[in-house]
């Protein structure tokens, strides 16, 4: 069984957040097949938030294939997100501090690379959806 | 049942008072939702909740709760949960002598319920509800409430008086009822910090008036906080419906009810937690549904 936090300042919705660290934990093995989630009760009860945020995110989960409920009993894992990519870390962790170092050659600081990275990292990511 | 509260250009004023407590409600509340009640003291926020358990008689306009006539006989008022502000109990009684109380007053009494729930806060049932804890208290009062298995449970300022821990523990214990029983909640807060992570329903009340209603996350996603260069004039974007706007001499910044992907790419935008954009309405002059003549400074 994993146990859910919630951080009030982070600006994620607290639907996404539980979606957030059951993928998580699935990725890191915490969960595997079989293994059950908490409640919706016990989620609400724990963290004091309205029960159908809690599932709200369960049926997240579901139509990704994630979880299933069985009725009555509770929300269990069908699939692990078990990460094989963890090979092509190496390699890309090498490129990025190339970058970085040119980066820093080229006269930007901390919070110009970060907007940099942030705003790149976003406009790729709306042309993926697009 | 879909509509749990009901009301059309509901009005309310105290004895002769001139003063309007409440005007020109009119509010359609889904049923099964977790409702917040938001605005400062003197909103009208007791009134409306007083209204709506059956407390107060309207002085204008109509309520219907749980379809039905706000006061329409006792098996009515079983349906109906209500919490006032300072969670009253009898203070020189015991708390098994409140229970019993409960059990003969109210047909639907869930007796194991209750014990269960009173059992978990670990108080006694000997004891005098004037020697517990303001929370302690509190959570006599709602277990009360919903030992009752009403339909519709109306908290008004339920949290107000508590301190963080007991804060905490009585929403925990509140979000448990709500995921346990089909249960309507409509609770009233002055602060959104207590209700952001309850409610997934929000009515903004400020001045005897409604400015605001709606579902938390279709207001979350229709609003945004928009800054750019200084504008002439507080109009924002086509389409965007403009809550408030505040200028320096080379800012603008507006908050607005978006109509549509936002286009214009000199804007800034960027999204609103629930705190800013209640603030925002409760600064604001204009409502969500129609323009407001006056502008009021509140707070």
């Amino acid at each position: 069984m994993i146990e859910f936090h919630l951080d009030s300042r982070s600006g994620v919705s607290a639907y996404l957040q539980l979606v957030q660290q059951v993928r998580r934990a699935l990725r890191l093995g915490l969960l595997d097949e079989g293994d059950q989630l908490p409640t919706v009760k016990d989620v609400a009860r724990q963290l004091a938030i309205n029960p159908n945020t809690v599932l709200k995110a369960y049926r997240d989960l579901e139509r990704d294939g994630l979880v299933a409920p069985r009725p009555g009993v509770g929300t269990f894992v069908t699939r692990t997100l078990t990460d094989n990519t963890l090979a092509a870390h190496g390699p890309l962790r090498t490129d990025l501090q190339r970058w970085l170092s040119k980066a820093r050659r080229a006269g930007l600081d901390d919070e110009s690379i970060e907007a940099l990275f942030m705003t790149t990292f976003r406009a790729a990511s709306e042309e993926d959806i697009a | 049942m879909t509509t749990a509260l009901r009301t059309h250009e509901l009005g309310k004023r105290y004895g002769r008072s001139r003063h309007w407590a409440l005007k020109d409600c009119t509010l359609e509340l889904p049923a099964g939702r977790v409702v917040g009640l938001v605005g400062p003291n003197g909103a009208g926020k007791s009134t409306l909740l007083g209204l709506a358990a059956g407390m107060l008689v309207p002085t204008a306009g109509r309520i219907e709760v749980l379809d039905e006539g706000p006061s329409s006989g006792a098996e009515h008022q079983a349906r109906v949960g209500y919490v006032s502000q300072d969670a009253p109990t009898y203070r020189g009684m015991s708390v098994a002598d409140h229970l019993r109380i409960g059990s003969h007053l109210n047909p639907r009494w869930d007796d194991a319920l209750v014990r269960d729930r009173i059992d978990r806060l670990g108080i006694d049932l000997r004891r005098r509800t004037g020697s517990l804890s303001g929370g302690q208290r509190a959570q006599i009062a709602l277990t009360m409430a919903i030992g009752k298995r009403p339909e519709l449970l109306i908290l008004d300022e339920p949290v107000a008086a508590l301190d963080p821990l007991a804060r905490r523990e009585f929403m925990q214990d509140l979000m448990e009822a709500v995921a346990e029983q089909d249960l309507t909640v409509v609770l009233s807060s002055h602060l959104v910090s207590d209700l952001e992570r309850a409610c997934d329903y929000v009515v903004v009340l400020v001045d005897s008036e409604v400015r605001v209603a709606g579902d938390l996350d279709d207001l979350l996603a229709s609003h945004r906080r928009m800054t750019g260069a200084r504008r002439p004039s507080d109009a924002g974007p086509a389409g965007h419906h403009v809550v408030t706007a505040s200028h320096t001499d080379r800012q603008s910044t507006l908050i607005v009810r978006t109509g549509g992907p936002a286009v214009d790419p000199s804007w800034d935008v960027t999204p609103l937690g629930l705190e800013d954009l209640v603030l925002a309405y409760l600064r604001g002059d204009a409502s969500y549904e129609r323009p407001r003549p006056t502008v009021e400074v509140i707070r």
